[in-house]
C-alpha cells in the first residue's frame, strides 16, 4: 500500500512540514510503550521476535540480547520451554567444546544471539536507541518531547518507506530508494547546482525486507506492511531498552516520592519561617 | 572560621573538650551548622546545595560503574552494555550517572548566572569566584572524559575533535595531542587515562569545593541586595543573618525536592533525550559520523569556537599581525576557552560601584540580553556550520565577549545605580514586614 505512495505525495508532505531534503521523512507511529506510563505490549514483542527470526535474522544479528532474555518480565515474556526450545534453533560456537578447539553446538537460554552474519548488516540490538537521532523541528528536540518520536519510529518508517524511485534517477542506480533513510547514495541527478537534494530519503543498500503478509502470526493479527513493520519496530525498541518497564516503575514510584517528601519539606520550611515573616501571613 | 561575629562553640564536657583539643571536628561541625547566612537570600542561592548533592550522587553511582565497567577498547561498549542489561539495577544506575552530569551543568549554570547577576564575584569574593570557575572547567574535562568511557560512536569521533583543537596550538600543538592521547591517534591509551582521570577528578572537585565554601564562609554570603552584613557587633550581625541550620538547609532540601523530582522523571521517564543517539553504534574509526556533536552543556562554548572562521575580518588580522602562526582555527580554540576566561576575570573588568544587579537598571537588560545570547549559542552550537547559524554563532560569541570586555567595564561608569538598602535586615523587612513594628525576630535556638 505505501509502496504505491507516489512521489506527488511524498512533495506535498515534505511541503508541509517543512523538512530539509538531505534528511529522511520519519512517520510519527503510535506505539504502545510511548509515554510515561507507556508499556510494551507483550503480544507486539512477540510478533515482532517472530518477523525478526524469519526475516531480519537471515542478515542481522543481535548479540547483545541473550535468549534467557526472552523470558524477561517487561519483555516477550516466553515461558521457558519455548526460550530453551527457541534457543536450539541457533548455533553458537563454544570454544570449550572438542578438548578446547571449539565447535559450534545448539545455543541455549544462557548464550547470546549470534551477530550479523553479512558484514554490511549492522547489528539490531541497540538500532531503535542509536537511530533516534532527528531532533526536530529546528534542532530542539520538541517532536521527540511532545510526540514521544523515537528510534521506533524510523525503523517503521524505513520499514515502510521503500517507494517508486523519482525520474531523475537513473535505472542502474546502486540501491533502493527509500524516503526514510538518509544516509545512504544520492545520485547527481537527482541534486540541485548547490548540492541540494530535490527529494527526501536516499539510496539504501537493503532490499525491501518487508511487503506484508510476510509471516503468519497465531492470534490471526494483521499482516499489512504497516502492522508488520510496527510490531519489528516495538520488538526492536524492547532489545535495546529491555529494562524499559522496571524503569519507567521506578521513575513513577521516585516522582511520586519526592512530591511527597518535597510536600512535607514545604510545611516544614513554612511553619519554620512563618514566625520571620508576619507579612505573608 | 572568621568572618562575621557570630558565637563560637564552647565544649562542655570533659570528652567535647578532650577531643575539641585535639581535633576541632565538632567545632568545625558547629561552625557550619550555625553560619550566620543573610536571611533574605531567594531561591537562586539554592543552587550550592544542589551542586553538592549532585557531586554525591555523581561520585557513588561512579564507583558502582566502575565495578562493571571494562575500561578496554573492545569491551568498554559491551561492558556498559552488561551494566544495562545484567547487573542488578544497573541500568537505573547508569542512567542516573549519565543524567546527573546533565543536572550537574543545569545546576552549575544556574549558580555561575546567579553569581553574575548579583555581582557575588565582585571584592571581596573574587577568589570564591575564581575557585568556581576552576571547579566549572574540571567539571568540563570530568564530563568530556565521562563521554568518551563507553566507547560509542561520538565518544571516539569527540574524542578526535576535542583533542585535535590542542593539536591546532602553534609549534608544541602536535606534541601536546600526543601526550593527551598517549598515542598519534584515539585508541586504547586515550581510553586508559581518560578513565583514570575521570576517576580522579571528582575528588579534585570535592576538594576545591571543600576551598569554595571556606572562601564564603570567611567573606560570608553575597545576597541580592549586596548589601555587606554588619560585622560591627555580633548583635548587628544576627540581626541581618539567621543560622544555616535549621532556616536554609530545610529551605534548600525543599528546592532540591522539586529539582529532584523532576531529574527522577527524566531519568525514568525519557533518559536518552539528552544523549546523542549516535553513542549507541559502537566505536568505529572508520565511520565518521555525519555531525559531531557535544553533550548540550558544551554546546555555547562549541559555537564559539566554530564561530570565527577564516573568512572573519578579525580572524584575518590577526592571522596577518601574528604572520599566520594564530590561524582561524587557533584562533577558534583562543575564542573557547578565552570565552570562559573572560568570565573568570570578571571582578575586575565590572566597574559598577553597586554589587547587585537589582539596582543597576542598565546592567538588568545587558544581564538579559546575556541569558539569551547563551541560550542561543547552545541551539545554534548543535546546527550545522552553514548559513544562517555561522551569522548567528558568530554574534552570540561576539556579544559574549563584548559583555565582558566592553559592557561591564563602561557600565560601571555611565550608569547610575538606585540606592539599595542600607541593611539586610532593612530589606528583609521590606519584603516581609517587621514583626509588631519592633526589629526582627530573634531566631529561634
Amino acid at each position: 500500500m505505501f509502496r504505491k505512495l507516489t512521489l506527488a505525495t511524498v512533495l506535498a508532505v515534505s511541503a508541509s512540514t517543512a523538512f530539509a531534503a538531505s534528511e529522511g521523512i520519519v512517520e510519527d507511529f503510535d506505539f504502545s510503550f510511548e509515554g510515561p506510563f507507556g508499556s510494551f505490549d507483550q503480544n507486539q514483542l512477540q510478533r515482532g521476535l517472530k518477523i525478526y527470526t524469519e526475516i531480519c535474522s537471515a542478515c542481522h544479528g543481535m548479540e547483545l540480547v541473550a535468549f534467557r532474555n526472552l523470558h524477561d518480565e517487561g519483555g516477550p515474556a516466553l515461558p521457558e520451554d519455548q526460550v530453551r526450545a527457541y534457543a536450539t534453533n541457533f548455533e553458537v560456537f563454544d570454544q570449550a567444546l572438542l578438548d578446547g578447539e571449539g565447535d559450534f553446538r545448539p545455543a541455549t537460554p544462557a548464550d547470546k544471539f549470534p551477530g550479523s552474519s553479512l558484514s554490511t548488516a549492522p547489528d539490531l540490538s541497540l538500532m531503535a536507541k542509536a537511530r533516534a537521532g532527528f531532533h526536530g523541528p529546528y534542532g530542539t528536540g520538541l517532536n521527540q518531547l511532545f510526540k514521544g518520536m523515537g528510534g521506533p519510529e524510523y525503523i517503521a518508517s524505513l520499514m515502510t518507506g521503500y517507494i517508486d524511485p523519482p525520474e531523475c534517477a537513473p535505472e542502474d542506480f546502486d540501491g533502493y530508494y527509500n524516503i526514510a533513510f538518509a544516509a545512504g547514495g544520492y545520485p547527481e541527478e537527482c541534486k540541485y547546482e548547490d548540492g541540494e537534494h530535490k527529494y527526501p530519503g536516499s539510496w539504501i543498500s537493503m532490499s525491501p525486507p518487508l511487503y506484508g503478509d510476510d509471516v503468519e502470526f497465531d492470534d490471526g493479527h494483521s499482516t499489512e506492511l504497516r502492522n508488520e513493520s510496527e510490531d519489528v519496530a516495538a520488538f526492536l525498541m524492547w532489545t535495546a531498552e529491555p529494562k524499559m518497564m522496571a524503569r519507567k516503575q521506578a521513575g513513577l514510584t521516585g516522582v511520586l516520592f519526592l512530591i511527597v517528601l518535597t510536600g512535607l519539606l514545604y510545611l516544614t520550611n513554612k511553619r519554620l519561617w512563618a514566625p520571620l515573616k508576619p507579612k505573608d501571613h | 572560621m572568621g568572618g562575621i561575629p557570630h558565637d563560637h562553640y564552647e565544649p562542655k564536657s570533659t570528652f567535647t573538650k578532650g577531643v575539641e583539643a585535639r581535633l576541632p571536628i565538632i567545632g568545625l561541625l558547629y561552625a557550619t551548622l550555625t553560619a550566620p547566612t543573610p536571611k533574605n537570600l531567594n531561591w537562586m542561592w539554592i543552587w550550592g546545595i544542589v551542586l553538592t548533592f549532585t557531586l554525591v550522587l555523581q561520585i557513588a553511582t561512579g564507583v558502582v560503574l566502575v565495578m562493571h565497567y571494562t575500561p578496554h577498547v573492545d569491551m568498554a561498549f559491551k561492558s556498559v552494555e552488561h551494566i544495562m542489561r545484567d547487573v542488578n539495577g544497573g541500568h537505573m544506575i547508569r542512567y542516573f550517572h549519565m543524567n546527573g552530569a546533565s543536572l550537574f551543568f543545569v545546576a552549575v549554570y544556574a549558580h555561575i548566572f546567579r553569581g553574575l547577576y548579583y555581582g557575588s564575584y565582585k571584592a571581596p569574593r573574587e577568589i570564591t569566584w575564581i575557585i568556581g570557575m576552576l571547579i566549572y572547567v574540571m567539571m568540563m574535562g570530568a564530563g568530556f572524559m565521562g563521554y568518551v568511557l563507553p566507547w560509542g560512536q561520538m565518544s571516539f569521533h569527540g574524542t578526535a575533535v576535542i583533542t585535535g583543537l590542542f593539536g591546532a596550538i602553534p609549534f608544541v600543538g602536535e606534541s601536546l595531542q600526543t601526550l593527551l592521547l598517549g598515542a598519534g591517534a584515539v585508541g586504547q591509551p586515550a581510553l586508559n587515562r581518560f578513565f583514570s582521570l575521570h576517576y580522579l577528578l571528582p575528588f579534585i572537585i570535592a576538594g576545591l569545593v571543600i576551598v569554595h565554601i571556606w572562601a564564603f564562609h570567611t567573606t560570608g554570603n553575597n545576597n541580592p541586595t549586596g548589601v555587606e552584613v554588619r560585622r560591627t557587633s555580633k548583635e548587628d550581625a544576627a540581626k541581618d543573618t539567621l543560622p544555616f541550620w535549621p532556616y536554609f538547609v530545610i529551605k534548600d532540601l525543599f528546592a532540591l525536592g522539586i529539582i529532584l523530582a523532576v531529574f527522577m522523571a527524566v531519568v525514568g521517564f525519557m533518559p536518552n533525550y539528552l544523549g546523542h543517539p549516535d553513542n549507541y553504534i559502537p566505536a568505529n574509526p572508520l565511520a565518521t559520523p555525519a555531525h559531531i556533536v557535544p553533550e548540550w552543556y558544551f554546546l555555547p562554548f562549541y559555537a564559539i569556537l566554530r564561530a570565527f572562521t577564516a573568512d572573519v575580518w578579525i580572524v584575518q588580522i590577526v592571522n596577518f599581525i601574528s604572520f599566520g602562526i594564530i590561524d582561524a582555527k587557533f584562533f577558534g580554540v583562543l575564542a573557547m576557552f578565552g570565552a570562559i576566561f573572560v568570565m573568570a576575570l570578571a571582578p575586575w573588568l565590572d566597574t559598577s560601584s553597586v554589587r547587585s544587579g537589582r539596582y543597576r537598571p542598565m546592567f538588568k537588560w545587558w544581564f538579559a540580553l546575556l541569558v539569551v545570547d547563551f541560550i542561543v549559542l547552545m541551539w545554534v552550537g548543535a546546527r550545522p556550520a552553514e548559513y544562517p547559524y555561522d551569522l548567528i554563532s558568530l554574534i552570540g560569541a561576539t556579544y559574549w565577549f563584548a559583555y565582558f570586555l566592553v559592557i561591564l567595564p563602561i557600565l560601571g561608569v555611565i550608569e547610575k545605580p538606585l540606592t539599595p538598602p542600607a541593611t539586610i535586615e532593612d530589606d528583609f523587612n521590606a519584603h516581609y514586614g517587621p514583626k509588631d513594628g519592633s526589629t526582627a525576630a530573634t531566631p529561634a535556638e
